[in-house]
């Protein structure tokens, strides 16, 4: 139904001409699924937002190619033609629910737009037409939420609204960018299975973006796998997952997480105790529970998994641990020592202990510092070195966590995701803790990278004896790491055990929810 | 959103008692007595008229006396027009400094909304640069230059307009309003173009296209209302300018509004002139910053609705 | 692996800080490399005048009268045959010296006072910038008027008042400047590690809200010159014998069906450093990629 026939597309900047997108060619059948893997920078978007003329030009031009649907050329069309084609004939799904909907018109409206917009149906027709769309992605009560404007929905419901608009005009092709990856796990395992069951009943192709393998492993037909513009493999689902030919393809099969950590925990004492945790956040008139009445042990030695999806409090409990966030009630014991209860010279003694490894590794880097001085900064600080000895310490650290020493004197703007995150466990690791928490070091970072920077935290919390607390929403992820996992929901816990026994035989009804919702386990049928 | 306007009315109430407090007992401080330029008044007249400007009661009895005045609306009489009220002077002024500030108002948002939209449709082209540079002029040249240099241009050398006046003679309120309107519609022009470029460059903009828009209708039905916020939110601030900008207008082209009353009244010290117009001006600015935020509010729906109801 | 040395942080590549950085896209844009030399220039001038004046300030040639440009007056001369160039440059050492007096009378109490509120917070936070939201309601040009009238033509007085006004804006920057930097994770960092709250202000929080404070300062001198020039004109700011662009331009109006050149050359100087001020900020603004500053 679409055939792109080498496509080319580049970007002209002041700076020179960046190729994006370089001589692809795919297919995309109708009633089947071909899904685009790519990590960041690698031109999937790009290529199919060009094919509906989407991207700016300038700065954006396309070279050259054919994009072929329903015996026409869409690269060849006049912006008015190809705009009776787009949200017509062909559909699009963006990634963020929250900012793709206009927050100032009521979703009612922005349904009815495309409809009105490209047919000739009465208002009266668009708002039944809308209703009966609604209910049919799974919104409550339509008829009386039509009116609500965006901020009114929760983030898979918007998701919902977005689909629903994509497919008011029955498209016969729907382009979808990273549809659930600004949401939770199990609202993306609703949303995946709202698209396949859509597909299949209305039988239209769906381009679906992606850059998790997992994720797409339930749903394509076809995979076509871009790398740096170029398309490096392209087959059906079962050969990509069975035999993929070219390196890096494997490479991003092998970065799936997957498979347990090798049980080794000795039986040791608790190192962290925490005893009827409460923080509330104080909101207006309201405190919002952010933490509620929460109880564990990190033993001595262990990386304890803490699991939840977003608004479980996963964070804060991490936070009340270090005492970054005021704790409402309750205890935290480190070593022993109330960590509630410290104040001044204690407090900075014990910082000295405890480190935090955070989640973006963009923000968490002081822009105007040097790598130098971000890791000098602790070890002069807790008198661990002087100034003139400390130039050596930093660098065994940048040795340590893998990055050049040649660097030492750059900002953190001139390094990637995954190098600004080495620098931050550097930081972390600089004062010799005994105890990190690291609250999603590695959600942000590209699945290849990813799986560097878990092997990295691996190889150093042996290296250094830590003991971790690790804070994910991934349970993949943290199968791999995680002796033991606490899982969390709406700030409270919802059930603690051994890594191997949460998911061989999860006893909760919230946990089994989430294990279902971990994408790709036809992926790990296909490989058992 | 009525509780927001409650709220917003209540927090009025203090800043204005603020205002009124403030200008009186500023004013009261001033040096030299406000008759003492006249020389050698009779006592008895002295005494007569201390007694009716109220200047022989202590200073709290005066302030009590103000306050209680001006809760029925009585601004006092006139110092340096015996006889008159300052509600007189007012009542005369104002309504041609209201016209001005219109006309001046409407310059400034037709133009530069105009122009800060155009520009912003295609950023960093011809089409940009050239209002932006005009706008930057609009800026860089104040109203104290602007009017002498149109005066100059179209009023003696080319003999188009009249050089003075108001409703006078016919077309004599065109320069007037262009030289007061010119700022602000560089500012709004500014802020619309900014306002426009950052709603445009949003993910909801890009759906708007994926669902085959046509360009005017993404711009109209999805750009204007996030881009032009803004610029509503400055219009009060604006109003509160145009007001004190119409102090040096009504000077150069010598219209009797309130503006050139109010530094003629500072020239002469006419207390209780200035202390009447400061007070009635200051009333007004509230209430259009209020305006301007309670409709900067109402257009965006999750400010509405975090107010309870539409 | 052999071990680190000191001289392997010695050979290390130099990075490219934020400030670099900045400093080279604003060399790139041509309008505000062309501000900052003119204002440069014109500050030069400003500090010089009572040594390069080509005239004495006060010498009046009654006897010439008003004379347009010439070899001798270069700039022409007013009614009461004063050199106009030296009209404009003791003018503007006076409109020079309210901009930038007053702008830095509004740098410290605002900086202050947003970044006090900023990090504290809470109660703090509210009680201080409801005053600044008080404050903002009030019609500040009229009260200027007002206290000019009130407590008559004091210069001193004209910096602080017009400094009182412009801090408001400058306390709202700095405290979102400090509140966002407060939330960043870096700054979290730095307590995690044990820092004091005045190193982290010093070392994390200071220099990251540096830039938003530069672009603004340049765009609220040009606005703290022209409430001089405009309270000038009425008659209301500075006064004879001590003059300023915008006193000139009073005069200048006054006169200009006859003399249009005594308008015309304080009119541009005026213009002129307002551009430069202008273009320098947007061309900071730019470079340091702060966003909403002002407009």
């Amino acid at each position: 139904m679409l055939t792109v026939e080498n496509l080319s597309v580049s970007f002209v900047t002041r700076m020179g001409t960046t190729k994006a997108v370089d001589d692809i060619s795919f297919t995309v059948e109708s009633g089947k699924i071909t899904a685009i893997i790519g990590e960041s920078g690698s031109g999937k978007s790009v290529a199919c937002y060009s094919l509906l003329g989407l991207i700016p030009q300038p700065p954006g031009r396309i070279d050259g190619g054919r994009v072929m649907f329903e015996n026409q050329d869409l690269l060849q069309l006049k912006p008015e033609q190809l705009r009776k084609i787009r949200g017509r004939d062909i559909a699009m799904v963006f990634q963020d629910p929250m900012t793709c909907l206009n927050p100032y018109m009521t979703i009612g409206n922005q349904l009815m737009e495309p409809l009105l917009y490209h047919k000739q149906v009465s208002q009266a027709q668009a708002r039944k037409r809308a209703l009966e769309l609604l209910e049919e992605v799974g919104i409550r009560d339509p008829a009386s939420t039509i009116d609500n404007y965006p901020h009114q929905f929760s983030g898979g419901m918007r998701q919902r609204v977005m689909i629903a608009m994509a497919l008011i005009n029955e498209p016969k092709l729907l382009i979808a960018d990273e549809p659930t990856t600004a949401l939770d796990v199990t609202i993306q395992a609703q949303i995946l299975q709202l698209l396949a069951g859509l597909q299949t009943k209305r039988d239209i192709g769906i381009l679906f973006i992606s850059h998790d393998l997992a994720v797409v492993a339930d749903i394509a037909d076809q995979i076509v796998v871009m790398q740096a513009g170029r398309i490096v493999e392209t087959g059906d689902r079962d050969a990509i997952f069975r035999n993929a030919h070219h390196p890096y393809t494997q490479k991003l099969l092998q970065a799936i997480p997957r498979g347990g950590k090798a049980v080794e925990l000795p039986a040791t004492e608790p190192l962290v105790q925490v005893r009827n945790l409460c923080t509330w956040f104080q909101s207006g008139k309201t405190s919002v529970k952010a933490v509620d009445d929460v109880s564990f042990d990190v033993l001595r030695g262990e990386v304890l998994g803490l699991v939840g999806e977003s608004g479980s409090g996963k964070s804060t409990i991490g936070r009340s641990l270090l005492r970054l966030v005021p704790v409402t009630s309750g205890e935290v014991h480190f070593d022993g020592i109330d960590v509630t209860a410290l104040q001044g010279r204690g407090l900075k003694n014990l910082r000295r202990r405890m480190q935090f490894i955070f989640q973006d590794p963009f923000a968490s880097l002081n822009p105007r510092m040097t790598v130098y001085d971000t890791l000098a900064e602790p070890l002069l600080l807790h008198g661990i070195e002087n100034r003139s000895t400390v130039g050596a310490h930093v660098l065994k650290l940048m040795d340590d966590v893998g990055l050049a020493r040649a660097f030492v004197r750059k900002y953190p703007h001139e390094f990637s995701g995954g190098q600004r995150q080495r620098i931050a466990i550097g930081r972390a690791l600089a004062t010799r803790p005994e105890f990190i928490v690291a609250d999603e070091p590695v959600s942000a970072l590209d699945v290849t990278i990813q799986a560097q920077i878990l092997e990295l935290m691996r190889g150093l919390g042996r290296e250094y004896g830590l003991t971790m607390l690790f804070i994910t929403h991934d349970l993949a992820v943290v199968r791999q790491l995680a002796d033991r996992i606490v899982v969390l929901q709406k700030g409270k816990i919802v059930e603690q055990a051994r890594t191997e026994d949460l998911f061989e035989s999860p006893q909760q009804q919230y946990t089994q929810q989430l294990l279902h919702s971990i994408p790709g386990r036809s992926l790990m049928e296909l490989n058992a | 959103m009525w509780r927001f306007i409650g709220f917003r009315l209540l927090q009025s109430i203090p800043v204005l008692l603020v205002v009124i407090t403030v200008t009186f007992f500023l004013v009261r401080l001033a040096p030299g007595g406000p008759f003492s330029s006249e020389k050698a008044v009779i006592p008895e007249v002295k005494a007569a008229l201390e007694e009716q400007y109220r200047l022989n009661l202590p200073m709290y009895e005066q302030y009590i006396a103000y306050l209680a005045d001006l809760a029925e609306g009585d601004l006092g009489p006139s110092f340096k027009y015996p006889g008159r009220s300052v509600n007189e002077l007012i009542a005369a002024g104002f309504p041609v400094t209201a016209e001005l500030g219109f006309y001046a108002l409407l310059v400034a948002i037709s133009i530069g909304g105009i122009a800060g939209i155009v520009a912003s449709l295609r950023p960093n082209s011809a089409q940009d640069y050239i209002p932006m540079s005009v706008a930057m002029i609009g800026i860089c040249v104040p109203s104290l230059l602007m009017g002498p240099i149109l005066i100059l241009v179209f009023g003696i050398y080319l003999e188009w307009l009249p050089v003075s006046g108001w409703g006078d003679m016919p077309g004599d309120k065109i320069l007037p309003a262009i030289t007061l309107g010119s700022t602000y519609a560089a500012y709004i022009a500014r802020l619309s173009r900014a306002g426009m470029l950052e709603v445009m460059s949003q993910d909801y903009i890009r759906t708007a296209r994926a669902k085959g828009l046509p360009e005017w209708q993404v711009v109209v039905r999805h750009g204007l209302r996030g881009g032009l916020i803004p610029v509503v939110a400055f219009l009060g601030p604006a109003f509160a300018g145009l007001l004190s900008g119409s102090f040096v207008v009504e000077t150069i082209f010598q219209i009797p509004g309130l503006g050139r009353f109010y530094v003629q009244a500072a020239f002469n010290r006419d207390y209780t002139m200035i202390l009447g117009a400061t007070v009635f001006l200051a009333t007004l600015i509230i209430v259009f910053n209020l305006l301007s935020d309670i409709l900067a509010a109402w257009m965006n729906p999750r400010l509405r609705s975090q107010y309870g109801g539409r | 692996m052999d071990a680190p040395t000191i001289t392997d942080i010695a050979q290390a590549e130099q990075g490219s800080s934020l400030w670099r950085d900045a400093w080279l896209r604003l060399r790139r844009n041509r309008l505000a490399v062309f501000g900052l030399a003119v204002l440069t220039f014109f500050i030069v001038i400003a500090l010089l005048t009572p040594w390069i004046a080509p005239y004495a300030y006060a010498q009046q040639q009654l006897e010439l009268g008003a004379t347009p440009p010439s070899a001798a007056h270069w700039l022409g001369t007013d009614i009461f045959g004063r050199d106009m160039l030296t009209q404009i440059m003791y003018g503007g050492r006076i409109s020079l010296a309210v901009g930038f007096i007053a702008t830095s009378v509004a740098l410290l109490i605002g900086i202050t006072w947003g970044a006090i509120a900023g990090y504290f917070g809470g109660k703090v936070d509210a009680l201080m910038m409801r005053l600044v939201d008080i404050l903002y309601a009030l019609p500040f040009m009229i009260f200027i008027v007002l206290l000019m009238v009130v407590f008559g033509r004091n210069m001193l007085l004209l910096f602080l008042a017009i400094g009182a006004v412009e801090w408001l804006t400058m306390a709202r920057i700095m405290r979102s400047q400090v509140q966002s930097l407060r939330q960043q994770e870096f700054v979290e960092a730095a307590i995690s590690l044990g820092l004091s709250p005045a190193t982290i202000i010093r070392r994390h929080l200071v220099p990251n809200a540096l830039g938003p404070i530069i672009v603004y300062t340049t765009l609220t001198i040009p606005s703290v010159m022209l409430l001089e020039a405009f309270l000038s004109f009425l008659g209301l700011g500075v006064q004879p014998p001590q003059t300023s662009w915008g006193l000139l331009i009073a005069y200048g109006a006054e006169t200009m069906e006859e003399y249009p050149w005594l308008l015309l050359y304080p009119g541009l100087t005026l213009v002129l450093t307002l551009f430069s001020l202008n273009f320098l900020g947007d061309g900071l603004r730019d470079a340091l990629d702060v966003r909403g500053a002002k407009d």
